[in-house]
């Protein structure tokens, strides 16, 4: 039993290095995740990710593949060889860690503070002193907010969902929110949202609350694999590709710092 | 004393400690010390919006069912539409007009905006008041209509023809008489009232069914809050129907016996 199981992995191994040689197959989550990736009217995958996979395989020059597969397989897939490489918008998390390995991150989007316009504020404590700040329950950001602003600002204010706390933004009982940028920049694109309020800035990272942003998954000791997509993320970033495919989807860069 | 002491009473007496025992030891309570305080908060703010949405709303009721049993059509028609309206209509939907609705029609004033009312109208807990009291006031404006109309015409009719001024009727006969028939009404009605204060909970009142929330949200544990919570609000309610009871013992004895 031990000596198929090993066969069978020095088997996925062996077509997983001879793929890298020629076809990458680059699996993407199947179920879709605008503005990250989802089919049009004819079926093909669009969005950021998949042209970002497009562009940082050209970097790296691979030749890739867009493969879809169920999410909750992703990963299973990628460990039998069906696969040879995840984008799927995947948090790189200690935890997968000890399962597959991963690139440097090529997106992490940024934690944004957002307040009424023309009141006097930055994302920082001393930024928030006496403000009241709202954030979603049992969030990542109800967590930094705690640890960060507890401190100084005048109260933390939980919901049940960011659009009730973007309710109250609206309506003044709170100043300010704190949430995804990409999340935010959707309600800032309302009406309502342009007419109260802007952005007042990022947080400051804190990885152990935030996350480590999102990474090529790959499979464990690939390191050639590995060096080429860490090629390709630091090409597209030098040379413009990046933020041109990102001016297409986003008001504002989502590398992060 | 020896009422507690036949078979099947221990029976029963033994089976609820095992259950309570059981529930002590072999579920999750570490959570609790760190809850702790957040939950003492919470009950305290579910008690104090218990009893000011119950006395302000019955201070309403009173006026409510007097103009419904007795008032000129002017006032009865509005007191009858007021509490059609809040009976006809679910507490939650009038929360969230209150909070979502009036709350966010007043920042586009800006002399509101600027007035020193305003640290307390961009806070939840008024809404939450008003919403409760409103509501209790409407449900018990209807109880107490019943309860003028129960008295019988024969001891307002010998008041007047002793000379009364009317007022004085209303606070001496009346009234009290009315609130001695519906007391048992009203201690239900109480409960059913501290029953309804987790829907405050929606509009950010951080009492004690959204502390309960909050911890199995935090830390993914389910059945402990909730059992937890449901034995407050029994302890609650235990303690207003013993109240309510102290409140009809201690009083004048005014129904005649026999009836």
């Amino acid at each position: 039993m031990k000596k198929t199981l090993a066969a069978a992995l020095a088997l996925g191994l062996m077509t997983g290095a001879a793929a890298a040689q020629d076809v990458v197959k680059v699996g993407i989550a199947a179920e879709p995740y605008p503005p990250f990736a989802s089919q049009d009217a004819s079926g093909a995958w669009v969005g950021w990710e998949v042209e970002m996979i497009g562009a940082i395989c050209t970097a790296a020059g691979l030749t890739c593949e867009v493969t879809p597969v169920a999410w909750d397989g992703i990963i299973p897939a990628l460990t039998a060889g069906q696969i040879d490489a995840i984008m799927a918008s995947m948090s790189i998390t200690e935890e997968r860690m000890q399962t597959i390995d991963f690139s440097d991150k090529y997106y992490n989007t940024p934690t944004v503070v957002v307040g009424a316009k023309g009141v006097e504020m930055d994302a920082t404590p001393e930024g928030l002193a006496g403000k009241i700040i709202g954030v979603q329950v049992s969030t990542v950001h109800q967590a930094y907010a705690e640890k960060y602003f507890a401190g100084t600002a005048a109260e933390i204010k939980t919901y049940q969902t960011q659009d009730e706390a973007n309710q109250d933004l609206i309506a003044g009982r709170i100043d300010a929110t704190q949430a995804d940028s990409i999340a935010l920049d959707a309600f800032l694109a309302t009406a309502e949202g342009t007419a109260c309020c802007e952005v007042k800035g990022a947080v400051a990272d804190d990885p152990a609350i935030l996350g480590l942003g999102v990474g090529v998954g790959l499979r464990k000791g690939e390191e050639e694999l590995k060096a080429a997509f860490n090629k390709g993320i630091a090409g597209v970033l030098a040379d413009g590709t990046y933020d041109k495919v990102t001016a297409g989807y986003f008001a504002s860069s989502i590398y992060g710092n | 004393m020896r009422d507690w002491l036949q078979p099947h009473r221990i029976i029963l007496a033994l089976i609820g400690v095992a259950l309570v025992l059981w529930c002590a030891t072999q579920m999750r309570w570490d959570w609790l010390p760190k809850y702790a305080p957040m939950m003492a908060e919470g009950i305290w703010r579910t008690v104090w919006l218990l009893v000011l949405s119950s006395l302000l709303g019955m201070a309403l009721a009173i006026p409510l069912g007097l103009a419904q049993a007795a008032g000129p059509w002017v006032l009865a028609a509005p007191a009858r539409a007021f509490c059609t309206v809040i009976r006809g209509t679910p507490l939650l939907l009038q929360i969230w007009l209150l909070y979502y609705g009036l709350g966010s029609l007043f920042p586009q004033f800006p002399w509101i905006r600027e007035s020193d009312l305003w640290p307390i109208l961009r806070q939840a807990w008024p809404y939450a008041l008003l919403a409760l009291t409103l509501s209790f006031a409407g449900y018990e404006g209807e109880v107490m209509r019943g309860a003028f109309r129960s008295v019988p015409r024969g001891q307002l009719e010998a008041a007047r023809a002793m000379g009364m001024p009317r007022l004085k009727i209303l606070t001496r006969i009346w009234l009290p008489q009315a609130v001695r028939n519906v007391l048992p009404t009203l201690g239900g009605e109480t409960v059913l009232q501290m029953k309804a204060t987790p829907l405050v909970a929606t509009i950010t009142v951080v009492e004690i069914y959204a502390v309960s929330s909050r911890v199995r949200q935090d830390t993914f544990i389910i059945y402990e809050p909730l059992l937890l919570l449901a034995v407050v609000y029994m302890a609650l309610a235990g303690l207003i129907v013993l109240l309510f009871r102290w409140i009809e013992r201690t009083g004048p004895q005014t129904r005649p016996a026999g009836r």
